[in-house]
């Protein structure tokens, strides 16, 4: 064989890396959650228990699916008015300007944050004023925890946006001048409806990374394994459960964990999936 | 400047002292003053870089989208000074086509052509809409090639096509002078033919100031040319008497093929 | 030829309602509405910023980096006596480096040579498998690769919480990243260094080391450094894997403490409190510097 034929097998033979860690990651998470899914079936995924006492125990992952997906929806929804302004201020209105390149470091800044120093934040600069402003007893919670997860996806969010704004034409945006549209009337008419898709695809990215965040979350939902009932009151995330509990877990309580991760993992893969969809679909 | 059995006495725009610079002192267009004949094709030329476009793109006050052009001196539209105008204002009365055509490819065809109002917050009848519709894709004479096709995307069309229909855009919202900036340079010759044949028949309703690096084009539809080298206005005149008798030996250089 | 005619005047009518001042006044309130988010979003990187600075600052000294994380008695007497809480976070900074080397050291040779077989094949519907499964990685929550390291390591390799552990979850959080910065650096080479290369009659793997790698050298260490400053503050997974410790550990069969594991603890333990903030400081540092230097890295490659 000669050199060229031994370098493309090497080459081929260390990206199956990627194929194994993959499948590999999807056997482990399905073994290990088949415990939980002979016990319960289908049930494990709409029941609301999560009762770990001995001899009553019942594993249900629905409060923590809710939790997950109320909290990641609310701090895209909290994320969308300032990520958008952030992107118009750095690809539009002073697009190639030293402050927008100031402010696009700042909010690279924001990504190197781990995710720990936000919970700290979080719980001694956050909670105090949700406290004072008489929104929950002691500030944690779904809305706190989401305020939280909008600030983390911010840089996420604006990257691929911040792109997409500035690749639209010019000449479109001097067309809509020419006939007399103001700098608002050509975001909305010209720029939005131009870079829409790589606009969406940025949001679908970051709600995914909002739904897998661990540490923060569990340091301000409160980590209550109930339903939550309004967005003010306790709740906790899928990442944030396996945190809390995965450490004692054992038998069917650990299968069950594995149970709520192969979920978590399925959720944001769909979300992340149809992200890069639209992506792959631009270029 | 020298004049060339230049007269005109039914003026739309005056251009008084214009200098334009990109950079502070370094100017791209000094001391230009021209008047612009109305309803007659005006055809600014010259070798590129010589600021032909930057001086067009002051007639609508396109310079303040970008922060550090500097503009002086003065111009007026019937008389009223445009940066006393509104741009709002001075864009409805002041339209433009560009060098590629740009029609806005998330609107129809249909919406690309009433664009100026929909900008603008404009509300129209539905009628009256289908009406300005069928009446400018007739004037650009584009109203047989689409009128099947309006609710599509204009991206689809033709770059000839595409480019009448941008004119199209800018005629919809009744100006009252068309500025165009090279408008036939990114289109193949038979389509060139088409839209020069447009514009002659425009001048009846519109005053045309076009820029052009083809002289052959200018010579060919225009009324009356300026001719532009290094930000200066050198000779402005009847465009045959230029053409055949150019005063200044940079113009003549320019006409004989000698640079640019 | 002139078979044009023009239609009569459109009537300019009573359309054109001036509606300049309303408008002006509506685009103001914009430009206004979007500095003003925009303000708002990066006032917390500025907030955390000061925060750690201000309350983590004093705590910084020898000690900090030299001595292991103090347990609870001594820092509950340092707080009594009104001294500052004795101690530092040297097994922490020991272990986030050990579990991080170990990390790149699995993470860096796979992604490079994968990035390399992509660049390689850029069509090949398996090549195309292979970046979409990277994609799908990259987006895999890192709690959920804690328990993969747990099942993978800890259960079958370790038998107990270790450091290995740990690194293997970060690794492959590390690895898509890797991968894809590889191919993207490797697609700036200009194809006709690697056509002269070729001309020469240089072997395929000399080419790949000699040429494809040193000429998008700068590429590479950008993607590892980014790689290894996002996975620097992970706890979430460490939780999972390597537990914690409260001596320095060497060992990648042991259970190992790290930085972030270690402002965890303090998180905990109410006595602990002044350690956060330099701890934090301290990470927030590193993952900040090696950003820099990566942005760097870039900027001058730019040029």
């Amino acid at each position: 064989m000669n050199s060229e034929r031994i370098t493309k097998r090497v080459l081929f033979t260390v990206s199956l890396f990627i194929l194994i860690i993959s499948t590999g990651i999807l056997a482990s998470l399905i073994k290990g959650a088949m415990p939980a899914f002979k016990e319960y079936g289908l049930n494990f995924i709409i029941s609301p228990d999560w009762n770990p006492t001995e001899g009553r125990e019942s594993y249900g992952a629905l409060p923590f699916i809710f939790g997950t997906v109320v909290s990641s929806v609310l701090a895209l929804i909290l994320c969308i008015p300032l990520a958008s302004s952030t992107s118009l201020f750095i690809a539009e209105y002073y697009k190639k300007t030293k402050v927008a390149s100031i402010l696009k470091t700042m909010v690279d800044l924001l990504a190197g944050v781990p995710s720990i120093v936000y919970g700290l934040w979080g719980f001694y600069v956050l909670r105090p004023v949700i406290v004072s402003l008489g929104l929950s007893d002691q500030g944690f919670g779904i809305f706190t925890s989401a305020i939280i997860l909008a600030i983390m996806i911010i840089p996420y969010a604006t990257s691929l946006s911040n792109e997409v704004i500035a690749m639209v034409p010019n000449e479109l945006k001097e067309a809509a001048y020419s006939l007399g549209a103001t700098r608002l009337e050509v975001i909305f008419r010209v720029i939005i409806p131009n870079a829409k898709s790589g606009i969406v695809a940025s949001y679908i990215l970051a709600l995914g990374r909002a739904l897998g965040e661990t540490m923060a979350v569990t340091m301000l939902i409160g980590n209550a394994n109930v339903i939550p009932k309004n967005i003010f009151s306790t709740g906790n995330t899928m990442a944030s459960l396996i945190a809390n509990q995965f450490g004692e877990a054992e038998g069917l309580k650990l299968s069950s964990l594995i149970a709520i991760a192969l979920l978590l993992f399925a959720i944001t893969a769909v979300v992340n999936a149809s992200g890069k969809f639209i992506i792959n679909k631009l270029s | 400047m020298k004049k060339n059995n230049l007269d005109i006495n039914n003026s739309i725009l005056t251009i008084k002292d214009l200098s334009i610079a990109y950079v502070k002192g370094k100017y791209a267009v000094k001391n230009v003053s021209a008047e612009i004949e109305q309803n007659a094709i005006t055809a600014i030329m010259g070798p590129s870089g010589c600021g032909k476009s930057t001086l067009l793109r002051a007639i609508n006050r396109m310079h303040e989208l970008y922060p550090n052009i500097s503009t002086e001196g003065e111009i007026f539209l019937n008389k009223d000074n445009i940066y006393d105008m509104d741009t709002i204002n001075l864009r409805r009365k002041v339209g433009m086509v560009f060098q590629r055509p740009n029609p806005f490819p998330t609107l129809s065809i249909y919406d690309n052509v009433i664009a100026g109002y929909k900008l603008n917050g404009i509300k129209l009848k539905k009628n009256r809409r289908d009406e300005i519709v069928e009446k400018t894709l007739t004037d650009v004479s584009l109203w047989t090639e689409v009128k099947d096709s309006l609710f599509d995307k204009g991206t689809f069309l033709s770059g000839g096509q595409q480019q009448r229909l941008c004119i199209a855009r800018a005629l919809a919202y009744n100006p009252e002078v068309i500025l165009l900036d090279e408008p036939t340079s990114a289109l193949d010759p038979v389509a060139t033919a088409r839209v020069e044949e447009l514009l002659i028949d425009l001048k009846k309703k519109y005053t045309i100031v076009m820029v052009t690096h083809n002289m052959s084009q200018a010579a060919r539809i225009s009324d009356n040319s300026l001719f532009m080298y290094l930000g200066e206005s050198v000779e402005y005149g009847k465009t045959n008497s230029m053409f055949t008798n150019p005063i200044d030996s940079r113009t003549e250089a320019y006409l004989t093929g000698q640079f640019g | 030829m002139n078979s044009i005619t023009i239609n009569k005047n459109i009537s300019p009518g009573i359309e054109f309602k001036d509606n300049s001042v309303l408008r002006k006044f509506k685009n103001r309130l914009f430009k206004f509405i979007i500095i003003l988010l925009s303000i708002i979003t990066i006032s917390p990187i500025v907030l955390i910023l000061s925060k750690l600075i201000i309350k983590g600052f004093r705590q910084i000294n020898i000690d900090f980096f030299t001595q292991v994380a103090p347990d609870t008695f001594e820092a509950m007497t340092a707080i009594a006596s009104g001294d500052i809480i004795p101690g530092g976070i040297a097994n922490g900074i020991t272990g986030t480096f050990l579990i991080v080397i170990i990390a790149s050291v699995i993470a860096i040779p796979i992604g490079i040579i994968t990035g390399v077989y992509l660049y390689e094949n850029p069509g090949k519907r398996y090549a195309n498998l292979i970046r979409n499964l990277s994609d799908i990685l990259q987006g895999v929550p890192s709690i959920v690769l804690g328990i993969i390291g747990y099942l993978w390591v800890v259960i079958n390799v370790t038998n107990g919480f270790s450091a290995l552990a740990g690194s293997v979850a970060l690794a492959i959080m590390m690895l898509p990243l890797i991968v894809r910065s590889t191919e993207e650096t490797m697609k700036m080479v200009p194809e006709n260094i690697k056509e002269a290369a070729a001309a020469l009659g240089v072997p395929y793997h000399k080419i790949i080391i000699r040429v494809m790698i040193p000429s998008s050298f700068s590429g590479l260490l950008t993607g590892i450094l980014l790689a290894i400053s996002r996975v620097l503050g992970e706890t979430a997974p460490l939780l999972l894997t390597t537990l914690g410790s409260s001596f320095i550990n060497l060992d990648v069969s042991k259970p190992t403490s790290a930085v972030p594991l270690l402002i965890w603890n303090f998180y905990n333990d109410p006595n602990m409190i002044n350690l956060i903030w330099s701890s934090s400081l301290f990470l927030i540092g590193l993952v900040l510097a090696l950003n820099i230097i990566a942005k760097r890295i870039i900027a001058n490659r730019e040029k």
